[in-house]
């Protein structure tokens, strides 16, 4: 059994990975630098209210940060993709954030791309979180496209 | 007291979820069958437009989309030509507000209101505050939300000409005094603008008793269809002030240079084609309310909130932001749980309620918090479906928001 598949294979794991992300995010500290980009997510719902940071240099995602007002599963959802994609290529950062979206979107994913983020492959039970699930992640996409806009 | 098992019959929503708890009615409400049927008899064999028609299916259109001007009337105690039909409490709202700026206000003057108001009081008067050069100024509120008589009299100043306040506030239920509120006013000539789509669907509303100047409100919230609202306004100024809308059915006559007779209130409000059968279905929830009684729909609800609210305060996980307040929701949080997770987690128990800031972006100033959990009553709720709500707010914190996940 691989170490995802013994995650997932138990709730206790699962919910004290989500409460761990929830109670202590990681990278959590906005720099408010301009080395970095930042995105305000305050607009799709009025509840959760999240800014993500990143820097990202000659096609690697250097560092990322966020902070804000929010739930859980936003909270954690942002945590853990910070720590899954920080060091990674934009290139690989990208492969990975699809994966995610069509997991919680319910289609098929590859689960070794995902590791901690698997921990939201049920979010979709209830279909009002996919927005919290999701909040950071765009985020991040967000800047990605961005960051290549401004390459071209 | 009311029936409410006899009542429950009334909503087909019940029957077709029968194991849900429905505490979101300060959202909106569901319909009574009566109501449904008056809007589906439109569909089904009374469609046609309104403003004379020449054929007898449009004669009876009109017919009872007069009365159901009349319905309304008797239910707010005013005259027929005063209830004006809009899109929505937020519709009316923004009525007013304009005949505000054309009409009776200018740079310089001063509306007051509260931190407490829905943005729908609010952003329409910051707009003339941006357009016009109308400034809005706040009168106080405690922190159950309330505003009191002498902290009204002391916000007026010569510049105030107007005050916009809900009767009863959306996200704590605080009952404002109205009525004094009206009496004071108007010995220094101010306007007062009431939004009482908090309070028309739960208490007796009379406008001649209130005194007030302006009243908005919406059907959904009343059990009655969306998309219609209502704005009451006395006579005399509903004539002075100038539809923001125009089109079809509101002109009396135009000419290629531009002229135009408008028709007298309440028509000149009523541009285009109306919501028809949401009209007529709002004129059969408000005659449905008045069949049971106002009376007894707040007495019962009073009734009903205080059974909620002493069982709410004995939980020690739960943080109660108006435990006093006699009617409306009853507004709180998990002890360390993002409202969001809160409302998940009841959610998960077939319990409806509403997390957020519940549109009154400004009120956390005065609670200390930004969002809340809502749980809105209304009279066909049950102590039964408060004691399933108060057994699985108990169990209400991080751990089990999260459950949903694993």
């Amino acid at each position: 059994m691989s170490e995802i598949e013994k995650m997932l294979s138990d709730p206790m794991v699962l919910r004290e990975l989500v409460m761990d992300h929830y109670q202590y995010p990681h990278n959590h500290k906005l720099t408010r630098s301009d080395l970095y980009r930042s995105v305000h997510m305050a607009s799709e719902s009025c509840i959760d209210d999240i800014t993500v940071e990143s820097r990202i240099e000659n096609g690697v995602i250097e560092d990322i940060q966020f902070e804000g007002e929010a739930c859980t599963i936003s909270t954690s959802s942002t945590s853990i993709m910070t720590d899954l994609l920080i060091g990674k290529t934009v290139e690989e950062a990208k492969e990975i954030i699809r994966n995610y979206f069509d997991m919680v979107d319910g289609k098929e994913y590859d689960p070794e791309l995902l590791q901690e983020a698997l921990v939201m492959r049920n979010v979709h039970k209830q279909a009002n979180r996919i927005k919290c699930a999701t909040i950071g992640w765009n985020a991040m996409k967000q800047m990605i496209e961005e960051s290549e806009a401004s390459h071209e | 007291m009311i029936d409410v098992e006899k009542i429950r019959q009334d909503f087909p929503m019940f029957s077709s979820h029968p194991s849900l708890v429905y505490f979101d009615n300060g959202a909106t409400t569901f319909k009574p069958r009566c109501v449904i049927d008056a809007v589906t008899e439109f569909y089904v064999s009374g469609t046609s437009n309104v403003h004379r028609g020449d054929y007898p299916i449009a004669i009876e259109a009109d017919r009872h989309y007069d009365e159901s001007r009349k319905t309304i009337a008797k239910f707010l105690n005013c005259e027929p030509k005063e209830v004006v039909f809009t899109a929505g409490a937020t519709a009316s709202m923004n009525q007013i507000a304009y005949g505000f700026a054309h009409n009776f206000l200018k740079a310089g003057d001063v509306i007051l209101t509260t931190e407490a108001e829905h943005a729908s009081n609010l952003l329409p008067w910051y707009r003339l505050e941006h357009e016009y050069g109308i400034k809005v100024e706040y009168i106080p509120v405690d922190r159950q939300g309330v505003c009191h008589i002498e902290d009204v009299e002391k916000a007026i100043h010569p510049s105030v000409k107007a005050i916009a306040i809900a009767h009863v506030t959306n996200v704590l239920g605080s009952v404002q005094p109205v009525k004094e509120i009206a009496e004071l006013a108007h010995k220094h000539g101010i306007y007062v603008v009431v939004d009482g789509a908090q309070s028309v669907p739960h208490r007796p509303t009379d406008v001649k008793d209130l005194d007030v100047d302006f009243l908005a409100f919406s059907s959904h919230k009343m059990c009655g269809p969306g998309g219609v609202g209502i704005l009451y306004g006395k006579y005399e100024l509903l004539q002075q002030m100038d539809p923001m809308m125009l089109g079809g059915g509101m002109n009396a006559r135009f000419q290629s240079c531009g002229d135009m007779q408008l028709k007298n209130a309440p028509e000149k409000f009523e541009a285009g084609t109306p919501n028809i059968e949401g009209v007529i279905g709002v004129g059969a929830a408000a005659g449905y309310l008045m069949s049971i009684g106002m009376e007894e729909i707040h007495a019962y609800e009073k009734e009903l909130r205080r059974y909620f609210a002493d069982k709410m305060k004995q939980l020690d996980n739960i943080e109660f932001y108006n435990p006093d307040n006699e009617t409306g929701p009853v507004t709180f949080n998990g002890k360390g749980v993002f409202a969001q997770d809160g409302a998940g987690y009841l959610a998960t128990k077939d319990i409806a309620v509403r997390s957020g800031n519940h549109c009154a972006k400004i009120l956390h100033e005065v609670i200390g918090t930004d969002q809340t959990i809502r749980a809105s009553l209304y009279f066909y709720n049950t102590k039964e479906e408060v004691d399933r709500f108060v057994e699985a707010a108990k169990e209400i914190s991080v751990e089990n928001a999260i459950s949903f996940l694993f």
